[in-house]
């Protein structure tokens, strides 16, 4: 019997621990991929936000109701994460923070400052 | 084979390159919007429409849909390629996406200029 690496299978999964870097990393997926599927939201919102004086208030309205706050809530969220974690992204690719101690940190500085923006926008938004 | 053809460009370095230089765009296009609508609280529609009315908004807003276009296919397709094996399936949806952006682009155009 062959005992070679071989590939992670998906129910394997919760036998590992993810490391800082790698929720860091998923989150950045799982954002981008968000971002994406609302960008018919994004341009509908800003087609009927430039259509007239009325259609501006009715949007304005519209986005100020719970439902769409949420929406509204979880797109910005999904901006502010996948931003800060992209810069993160571009400072790897000029070499910094690649060890695994400094990559640890400046996941953690973006976890932190993911969790500080996304309530700062919960709270701007919804309240 | 698929996987080669559906990339952006078929060569990850190119990828890379397109994935960076649109996202510095889109971080640019993002700060100015958020830097108007903080500018001009509470924001009104006369504000709004003359913003998107300005030619060189528009052509911003163009290069940021572009930019925008570009940075999610090379990130979709990282994602889907990593996550659906199946070849037929993946394929699919990544043709899916391409349609989805051709058609948000002249959305896009029929907004900025009606």
């Amino acid at each position: 019997m062959l005992k070679g690496p071989r590939n992670t299978r998906i129910i394997d999964l919760p036998k590992y621990r993810l490391p800082i870097t790698g929720i860091v990393s998923i989150l950045h997926r799982i954002s981008g991929v968000l971002l994406f599927l609302f960008i018919p939201f994004v341009l509908w919102l800003l087609h009927h936000s430039l259509i007239s004086q009325q259609e501006f208030l009715l949007v304005k309205d519209f986005m100020g109701s719970f439902t769409i706050s949420i929406f509204i809530w979880i797109v910005l969220s999904a901006l502010w994460y996948h931003t800060i974690a992209g810069i993160k992204h571009l400072l790897m690719d000029m070499d910094y923070f690649e060890g695994k101690r400094s990559g640890a940190i400046a996941s953690t500085i973006v976890m932190l400052l993911g969790i500080a923006g996304v309530i700062a926008i919960g709270v701007w938004i919804l309240c | 084979m698929l996987t080669q053809i559906t990339s952006l460009t078929k060569n990850g370095l190119r990828d890379w390159l397109i994935q960076r230089v649109s996202a510095i765009i889109l971080v640019l296009y993002l700060a100015f919007i958020l830097g108007f609508i903080i500018g001009h609280h509470p924001i009104g529609f006369q504000e709004w429409y003359a913003l998107f009315h300005h030619t060189g908004m528009k052509a911003f807003t163009i290069l940021a849909l572009l930019s925008l276009m570009l940075h999610s296919w090379v990130g979709v397709w990282t994602v889907l390629t990593d996550y659906v094996p199946n070849k037929a399936l993946q394929g699919i949806l990544i043709i899916l996406m391409i349609l989805a952006f051709v058609t948000y682009f002249v959305w896009a155009i029929a907004i900025l200029w009606s």
